[in-house]
């Protein structure tokens, strides 16, 4: 008995392998039919929604959704000047930790890729990967209580004069830098290493000093893993409301987006279009300027 | 690369100054764990244990971590699940919109978390009706954790010569057994290495969860959000930080460690964006 259920089992099993045999398509549909439908049903279907609800209003007085046409939330969005400051200030703030977070990382991943032995290389990476998964919010707080007025960097510039920015615009640009910076460096070091030695050497044996060297070959030939970076300092940037919450008083798209979520979503997904919106424009720009090429 | 000494003592003084910029604040954080003192002020004054023992005691903080535990074992499962299917359909076969699969998966972690998180809130909350609850938490970690497993799964596979899957199929073995006992060994290491990278990423995720979770829950993240603004707490929130640290240091380290037997792994975030050949997922 046993030995014959399991025996059927088998061949069961064994008939549903042979109706696969052979057959690609169905073989693919049956791989791709539960992540597909999860990204394109549930997460794209979530995107489209999202934008058809900023469309939507709220009923002042019942707080209810009202699922009608509607251009309100994206007048409001552009005629009032605070909405208009908060997109340009988060913007504005993006564009400067990218910018930063490349002047700094470009040194250490280049140092990384060339110049590091085996071991220190092996190194570099661990060190450089283990701050970047730990806690994003343990991050942020540490600068929080760093920044305090009887906190360490206080402390440590007393003794020649100098006091820290404290909370507000420069400590949100200093701790966004902090928080995205190993996103930058992973992805600089590794279109660093695919820079083949020899070229730098041609370089070199023509007669090219180290800068020029840098200026002419690494330079051009990294920028676009400079680009694959920033896409991540970049969008990061957008999205953080946690950061200008704990250290300054400033709003960021993503702090609105927040405190209208509970009361007024439409609203909410309005301003949520904003971020895909600036999102799109930079990997297309990205895109333009090779960060997809050859990564 | 030949160097004058002085440029090459420059960059390394940059490499140095680099790694303590991101380091000194977590080690800031750890020392304020064993602060002696009630009030955060630097230096601290003394060291104790006595927060961390505090931390466990805390009924609250102890059950936002199992909670965080939940979520984070049901995310990286699913993901699992999805990332490695996918990852056999683009590394295996030939088909139409294969290059659209890469940009779908990475998609989640592509736009910031916050669009993310609103729209899967409003999908749940304005059109099916579903209040938010631990489950929207797990559809809404799962989606963004899918990409790590992938880009995990696509470079083991690239890797493995798909001729012992042909070896397995002209030999006899139906499609189930070629997986079962081919395929799926030569991935193992890879999918674990991705399954604790997903745990790491949900495990510690505040942005997306704040817009999923319902209400009168917490993941530990959110509880030491909520708790940030009571000085009082903030000692056994230091402890509890630590603790975080920890708990998502230690499995990237051992992903890298298993990505490191056979050629690498813990890129997968960093290979979020549209960078997803081996030479990012693998730094």
């Amino acid at each position: 008995m046993a030995s014959e259920a399991v025996a059927e089992r088998r061949s069961a099993g064994h008939r549903l392998a042979g109706l696969f045999h052979g057959r690609e398509r169905l073989q693919v549909g049956a791989l791709l039919a539960g992540p597909v439908g999860w990204l394109v049903i549930g997460y794209l279907g979530s995107l489209a929604l999202l934008l058809v609800a900023a469309f939507w209003s709220v009923d002042p007085l019942s707080g209810a959704t009202i699922k009608e046409f509607t251009l309100e939330n994206f007048e409001s969005l552009v005629n009032e000047p605070v909405y208009r400051d908060i997109v340009w200030r988060t913007v504005r703030t993006a564009l400067l930790v990218t910018f930063t977070d490349a002047v700094i990382a470009f040194p250490i991943a280049f140092y990384m890729a060339k110049l590091a032995s085996r071991r220190g290389k092996a190194l570099l990476v661990i060190g450089i990967l283990l701050p970047l998964w730990s806690s994003y919010l343990v991050k942020v707080y540490a600068w929080r209580t760093l920044l305090s007025a009887n906190g360490a960097i206080n402390w440590a510039l007393d003794p020649i004069g100098l006091h820290g920015p404290g909370y507000g615009t420069t400590a949100v640009w200093l701790v966004m830098s902090y928080l995205w910076l190993p996103y930058m460096i992973l992805p600089i070091y590794a279109g660093l290493e695919r820079i083949p030695n020899s070229l730098i050497s041609a370089s070199e044996d023509l007669g090219a000093s180290p800068f020029t060297t840098f200026r002419r070959v690494i330079l051009p030939l990294g920028f676009p893993a400079v680009v694959a970076g920033s896409i991540f300092t970049f969008s990061l940037t957008l999205g953080d409301y946690i950061t200008p919450r704990l250290v300054s008083n400033d709003q960021f798209i993503g702090n609105v987006i927040f405190s209208n979520v509970a009361n007024n979503q439409p609203f909410a997904a309005a301003l949520a279009i904003v971020p895909i919106v600036v999102t799109i424009a930079y990997l297309l720009v990205a895109r333009r300027l090779g960060a997809f090429e050859h990564v | 690369m030949r160097l004058s000494k002085r440029s090459r003592w420059l960059l390394r003084a940059a490499v140095a100054v680099g790694l303590a910029f991101i380091y000194v604040p977590l080690i800031v954080i750890v020392i304020y764990a064993f602060n002696s003192s009630k009030i955060l002020e630097w230096p601290p004054p003394g060291f104790t244990t006595h927060w961390f023992s505090q931390a466990f005691k805390n009924e609250a903080a102890r059950e936002a971590f199992f909670t965080s535990l939940k979520a984070g074992i049901a995310a990286s499962a699913i993901a699992l699940v999805l990332g490695t299917l996918a990852s056999l359909a683009v590394a295996r076969h030939r088909f139409f919109g294969r290059e659209t699969i890469s940009f779908l998966v990475i998609l989640p972690i592509a736009l910031p978390g916050i669009v993310t998180g609103v729209a899967i809130s409003n999908t749940f909350t304005q059109v099916l009706d579903v209040p938010l609850s631990l489950f929207t938490v797990i559809v809404g970690h799962a989606t963004f954790c899918i990409v790590i497993v992938y880009n995990n799964a696509v470079a083991r596979l690239r890797r493995l010569s798909g001729s012992f899957e042909e070896a397995s199929a002209d030999l006899g073995a139906h499609t189930w057994q070629t997986f079962r006992y081919v395929t799926f060994p030569g991935m193992r290491s890879a999918l674990m290495a991705g399954g604790l990278l997903a745990f790491a990423l949900s495990f510690d995720e505040i942005i997306v969860t704040n817009f999923t979770i319902g209400a009168g829950e917490q993941t530990l993240p959110i509880w030491i959000y909520s708790n940030l603004f009571r000085p009082h707490e903030l000692p056994i929130v230091n402890a509890v930080a630590v603790l975080v640290i920890l708990i998502s240091i230690i499995p990237v380290y051992l992903a890298h460690r298993l990505g490191a037997e056979e050629g690498g792994a813990t890129g997968g975030r960093a290979a979020g964006g549209g960078v997803e050949t081996e030479a990012t997922a693998v730094p």
